[in-house]
């Protein structure tokens, strides 16, 4: 049996309960999203896309859903005590999938800017749902209608034509349950023309024993000439699992600038699908991953250019420590109405330990001739030659090899566009790899730097 | 039987003389006079047996050839298992449906025994293969090729064999391989693709007609190029040849395959197998220059090339280096692999695809590491032309005990027209922490710039072209012997006639 | 620590005992001996491929190579039983041929790490951030380093000679007792080779020790040294004082070859 079928089977018999819990906007759109599940399944280790991460399997599991939104509360200021230190941000924080505002946010948000709960911005604002939600990502993908199935809020981040922020918004995501739980996230991003903004989303859980399972459909629009920096943070424990899919579509001379970091999960499948419609649209899309205990971290991306004249790139580097193992599955797709492309993309791991794992499929799919596209892939070790010389300076093995895994992501880093994060992000990856625990709620102090 | 014969094209032998080079314009004129060259049909009294696929048939075939019972047992087990297999389908071809009981699984040239010298063999067949330059006459000797020549359904004749069983080589078709060394056809067949490897695998494994069997003994180096050249004659008809090729301790062999197949306007099913052993630190180098009929401007017949090949480097500091030029074909499933076993052991894989107007090609290779320090390079150029669509595919894998490996691939690919596809499809799988492994591809279209240049010179640009994709897939062309190179090169030319407008 | 062969009425920094190599199972040093005392300026001179580098790396630790005999003892401790970091430590700097690369980590933090261990082996508090650009700043004089060249990546993108700078720079900061420069003057105009030098000469003194390993002439005539030392096919062969470089800048080294 197909694990979907006990999310089927559930919503079957709660549905109106469900239904009470949300918006009628929403509620509407479950009876399609049953329809594409009949006879539907998860992404498995046979299909061609996830050969090496089974969705299937993370969805498996008997998760609990909080239907009734029994309210679970949960200690912020313990779970994330010191976050972005140097960064003043206007926070909303999702608890499960419970969208609660801070006040900063409440107080500051610019005129006409939206980051609110989408139950709530389905009901004040249906024209904005009605447009995008749910229109961006394929109503025919699995994990999409499940997630359409089972969410019964999420988050809005809507920023009206030419309004540039000026604070970054952060959305903090965080699990919390006295028993296993699955819940289903939204995100909904959208820039109007000419509109910035910098978005940073971490995902962190409570309670490293619980098990925890996040659906999480992230749907991004972004007008004429808008330019969004978002920045995903992933510190769960290893009983975390997370099947994320951000669906992108960018117009003419739209910038995304894309980052994702996973710094402790347990297993976490992202797929990126960026839809390039608009001429002159750039996008960059990077991550990193470190890799320890028995993480699985797979990232799957396809980057689909579907007109002329636009520029892509993306860079991934992964750390595979402990018996850890990492998938990159990197598309890129040239259609015959794109020429003038240019795209690149490269992936470049470090396997630290003699069990850990690494599965790189670079792919180029293209179509015409006007193009200009790379890919390079290497799986291998810290150079030994660097190694050496920084030895025979003085500096410790061990201290040279984390300056080492540093300098691997340091590119990576180089192109998060928030200063402070970035110090943040290296100060992390020095910590993790320094065999210290990297969440963010366990480092007592700021750094020193 | 159809007779497109072009008489200009038939009475002309390919010329393997080095001294073309000098005349460029000779090569030219040459390859834009012809097409496909070897689209000719030979009058030949074949023996074809009705269409269809059944345990019957596949008796019948084992039947006509005289096989043990060991023999027929491996093919209905692997009709069996092929009966619950699926076409495979996460290649990026469009394959349109085929009606296996629609083909012939066996056609023969007539013949009352086999033939026992020269005077035996069918003139006409002996024209046949003298047409597509293949030395089967012992006075080819001076050309220092030992030859088996396969047509349709059997292997016709073998040269020099004499002279390599001197050395206690063996250069035999495979039928006669089952006949004279059944010990030794048992021993190694079927070891490196398994008859329910693949979908077409156990195809092949089922009706295998003949093919080529060659045995290098310790120590030997064979002292000439062994070729098998193999020829799709009768229409409605497949070709599922296999190929064994075993190198003991401490042998070299180097092993040509050349294909053609006439011209004609149904799709034709080629489904072969090679498998190769390399033991001890021995070395086999095998070449291949594919040019089966690759269908016309419309796309319509050609050859549907479904090919399994793969050696196992079983012996420490063994070597398989696969070079291949793939020109012809409508469709191409094809991926050369080497499985490195042996400590130390060393694969190479060379290849140039090109495919133009309606040509799909879904092509690679796949090197895995289960011995320590064993090393493997992978060069692919990648060409497509017209409408066509032409893919890289290829896995990388270390295993966990193989410590220390190496791989490195370079993967390019060249645009020719707006409307053509090149793809790109590695895997790479590395699972230990002492092996480095480096990918590299770059998709480009042909320079604008250096055609500029060419037609300054005076050189038209569809001579431009063949130029310079000639130097782009030189380091490929390179690795074939000298025999290959120069028809590679003019086939090369061939293909992309006509594909810069 | 026990030190066997502490030798010191004769005040030996440096004493290489029949030092054998080897590197993947070839044998490449064959019997070395060489004793440098503090001040001393040794040159090692010799064909390509006589062992000149892999000595210099076998001194500094390399892991590539393995010590197949022989000993070498570095101002009363057994240099071979340290890590190459230790070594480093106790005061041997080796000015590398080829400098590698190290995109990603800035030469700043290099510094810095590389500084810190250093006082942390000796039992001292690391640095201040202002002592320490201050420092940096100080002895990128020596070599006329520029700023710029400080505020990158450790060797990536730097010419031959800003490499060469890049090496004597670190010296400077390290205040090593003996400097092995392994061939510092290939692909060195002459406008670099003096400010090489130059650097190399401030940073002499009567306790440090220099051993420098070229190939001609041309360097010697810069840094002077008081022996002159030809290695060929791993062994030292002939030693002797300036005069022999000169003597094999007129006679190349076919005569050596011949002799042995």
């Amino acid at each position: 049996m197909s694990s979907l079928q006990q999310y089927i089977d559930l919503y079957r018999d709660n549905h109106e309960a469900l239904d009470r819990g949300s918006a009628p906007l929403l509620n509407a759109m479950r009876p399609a999203a049953l329809k594409a599940l009949e006879g539907a399944r998860l992404p498995d280790t046979c299909d061609e896309r996830s050969q090496y991460t089974s969705v299937e399997q993370m969805f498996a599991p008997d998760y609990g859903v909080n239907i009734a939104r029994v309210n679970i509360p949960v200690d912020i200021a313990a779970t994330f005590a010191c976050n972005l230190p140097n960064l003043s941000t206007l926070m909303g924080i999702v608890v499960n999938d419970f969208f609660t505002p801070t006040s900063t946010l409440v107080n500051r948000l610019p005129q006409g800017v939206i980051f609110d709960s989408l139950r709530k911005v389905a009901t004040e604002h249906p024209d904005i749902i009605e447009k995008y939600l749910n229109k961006i990502a394929p109503q025919t993908d699995s994990g999409v209608a499940l997630n359409t199935l089972m969410m019964q809020d999420g988050v809005v981040i809507y920023v009206p034509q030419h309004v540039e922020l000026a604070k970054p918004l952060q959305l903090v995501n965080i699990f919390s349950s006295p028993t296993p739980l699955m819940a289903a996230r939204r995100l909904l991003i959208i820039l109007e023309d000419g509109a910035k903004a910098d978005v940073v989303v971490c995902d962190h859980t409570q309670d490293d024993a619980q098990q925890y399972l996040a659906s999480q459909v992230t749907e991004i629009s972004l007008g004429r000439d808008a330019s969004l920096g978002l920045y995903t943070l992933e510190e769960a424990s290893l009983r975390t699992s997370r099947y994320a899919q951000t669906y992108v579509k960018q117009h003419d001379n739209s910038r995304l600038n894309h980052h994702y970091a996973a710094l402790a999960t347990g297993v976490t499948r992202n797929e990126f699908t960026v839809d390039l419609i608009g001429e002159h649209a750039e996008s960059l899309l990077t991550g990193m991953a470190i890799g320890m205990d028995r993480e699985h971290i797979d990232c799957n991306t396809a980057i689909n250019h579907r007109v002329a004249r636009c520029h892509s790139n993306q860079v991934f580097r992964y750390v595979m420590g402990g018996t850890s193992e990492g998938v990159f599955d990197g598309g890129i797709v040239v259609t015959p109405e794109a020429p003038y492309t240019v795209a690149y993309q490269s992936n470049r791991n470090v396997l630290a330990t003699a069990e850990a794992r690494m599965h790189s499929k670079p792919r180029l799919e293209i179509y015409n001739d006007e193009v200009k596209c790379s890919h390079g892939a290497t799986i291998g070790q810290l150079n030994e030659e660097a190694l050496f010389y920084m030895r025979s300076r003085g500096i410790p093995a061990a201290e040279a090899r984390v300056m080492l895994m540093q300098a691997f992501m340091a590119d990576v880093i180089d192109t998060v566009g928030l200063e402070s994060l970035r110090d943040r992000l290296r100060h992390l990856v020095e910590m993790r790899f320094s065999g210290q625990a990297a969440t963010c709620r366990r480092c007592s102090e700021p750094t020193d730097n | 039987m159809d007779k497109e014969l072009d008489k200009e094209n038939l009475d002309e032998k390919p010329d393997t003389s080095q001294n073309k080079a000098e005349h460029p314009d000779d090569i030219i004129h040459e390859v834009t006079g012809s097409e496909y060259k070897y689209g000719f049909t030979s009058d030949i009294d074949t023996d074809i047996i009705p269409v269809g696929l059944s345990e019957d048939v596949i008796r019948l075939i084992s039947a006509k050839k005289e096989e043990p019972e060991w023999l027929l047992e491996f093919r209905l087990k692997a009709y069996r298992k092929w009966l619950t297999m699926k076409m495979p389908t996460w290649a990026h071809l469009d394959i349109p449906p085929i009606d296996y009981q629609a083909i012939s699984y066996f056609a023969a040239p007539k013949k009352k025994d086999g033939p026992k010298s020269m005077d035996d063999v069918d003139p006409e067949l002996i024209k046949t293969f003298d047409k597509l330059g293949i030395p089967l006459e012992e006075r080819a000797a001076l050309t220092g090729m030992a030859v088996d020549a396969v047509m349709d359904s059997v292997s016709v004749k073998t040269t020099h064999r004499e002279k390599l069983a001197e050395l206690g080589i063996i250069f035999c078709s495979f039928s006669e391989a089952v006949r004279d060394y059944p010990d030794l056809v048992k021993k190694y067949l079927g070891t490196v693709v398994p008859p329910t490897d693949n979908y077409f695998a156990a195809l092949n494994s089922a009706v295998f007609s003949d093919g080529s069997f060659v045995y290098i003994p310790k120590g030997v180096r064979c002292p000439m190029e062994l070729s098998t050249y193999f020829r799709i004659n009768a229409a409605g008809t497949g070709q599922f040849e296999r190929t064994l090729i075993v190198a003991d301790d401490d042998s070299y062999v180097s092993y040509l395959e050349g294909c053609t197949a006439p011209m004609r306007d149904e799709n034709q099913l080629h489904a072969a197998i090679v498998e190769i052993i390399i033991e001890h630190r021995a070395e086999v180098k095998y070449s291949t220059v594919q040019n089966w009929w690759a269908g016309d401007k419309e796309g319509k017949g050609g050859i549907y090339n479904f090919v399994t090949k793969r050696g196992l480097c079983r012996g420490d500091h063994s070597k398989l280096s696969w070079t291949q030029v793939e020109t012809g074909s409508a469709i191409t499933w094809k991926y050369p692999s080497t499985i490195l076993k042996g400590e130390s052991s060393v694969s190479e894989f060379y290849s140039v695809a090109v495919t133009n107007n309606y040509q799909q090609a879904d092509t690679g290779t796949k090197m895995i590491h289960l011995g320590k320090n064993s090393r493997s390079t992978i060069v692919s150029k990648g060409i497509s032309a017209g409408h066509s669509q032409n893919s890289y595919r290829g896995l990388v894998k270390v295993a966990p005990k193989a410590t220390g490996c190496r791989n490195y691939t370079q993967c390019d690919s060249l645009l020719l027209s707006s409307i053509c596809g090149a793809h790109t499809f590695p895997y790479i799988d590395v699972l230990n922490d002492s092996s480095v492994v480096e990918h590299e591809a770059t998709t480009s279209k042909i320079s604008e710039d250096q055609i500029f240049y060419c037609n300054q010179r005076g050189i038209s640009t569809e001579d431009a072209v063949a130029l310079i994709v000639n130097g782009y897939a030189k380091e490929v062309m390179n690795k074939l012997p000298m025999e290959f190179a120069v028809e590679a090169q003019k086939l090369l030319a061939v293909t992309l006639e006509g594909s810069v407008g | 620590m026990e030190y066997t062969d502490n030798d010191m009425s004769d005040n030996l920094l440096l004493d290489v005992k029949d030092l054998h190599a080897s590197i993947e199972g070839k044998e490449i040093l064959k019997g070395i001996n060489l004793q440098v005392r503090p001040g001393e300026v040794h040159a090692i001179m010799g064909p390509n491929g006589s062992g000149k580098s892999t000595l210099s790396e076998v001194l500094a630790g390399d892991p590539a190579f393995t010590v197949t005999g022989g000993e070498v003892d570095f101002h009363g401790m057994d240099l071979l039983s340290l890590s190459p970091e230790d070594r480093s430590h106790e005061g041997l700097f080796l000015s590398f041929q080829y400098p590698v690369e190290i995109p990603g980590v800035s030469m700043v933090n290099f510094m810095r790490a590389a500084l810190n261990a250093k006082r942390k082996y000796f039992g001292e508090d690391p640095m201040s951030a202002g002592d320490f650009l201050k420092l940096m700043r100080q002895k990128r004089a020596i070599v006329e380093l520029d700023n710029k060249l400080a505020s990158r990546s450790v060797n990536e993108g730097f010419s031959g000679g800003e490499k060469k700078r890049n090496e004597i720079f670190q010296m400077a900061v390290l205040e090593p007792r003996l400097s092995i420069l392994d061939e510092t003057d290939s692909g060195l105009d002459i406008d670099a080779l003096r400010i090489v030098a130059g650097g190399v000469n401030k940073l002499r003194s009567d306790d440090n020790s220099t051993i420098v390993i070229t190939h001609y002439q041309r360097l010697l005539d810069y840094i002077k040294p008081d022996f002159v030392h030809i290695l060929y096919n791993g062994r030292i062969v002939m030693t002797g004082g300036p005069e022999l470089a000169l003597e094999l800048e007129e006679r190349g080294y076919d005569w050596i070859k011949e002799a042995n």
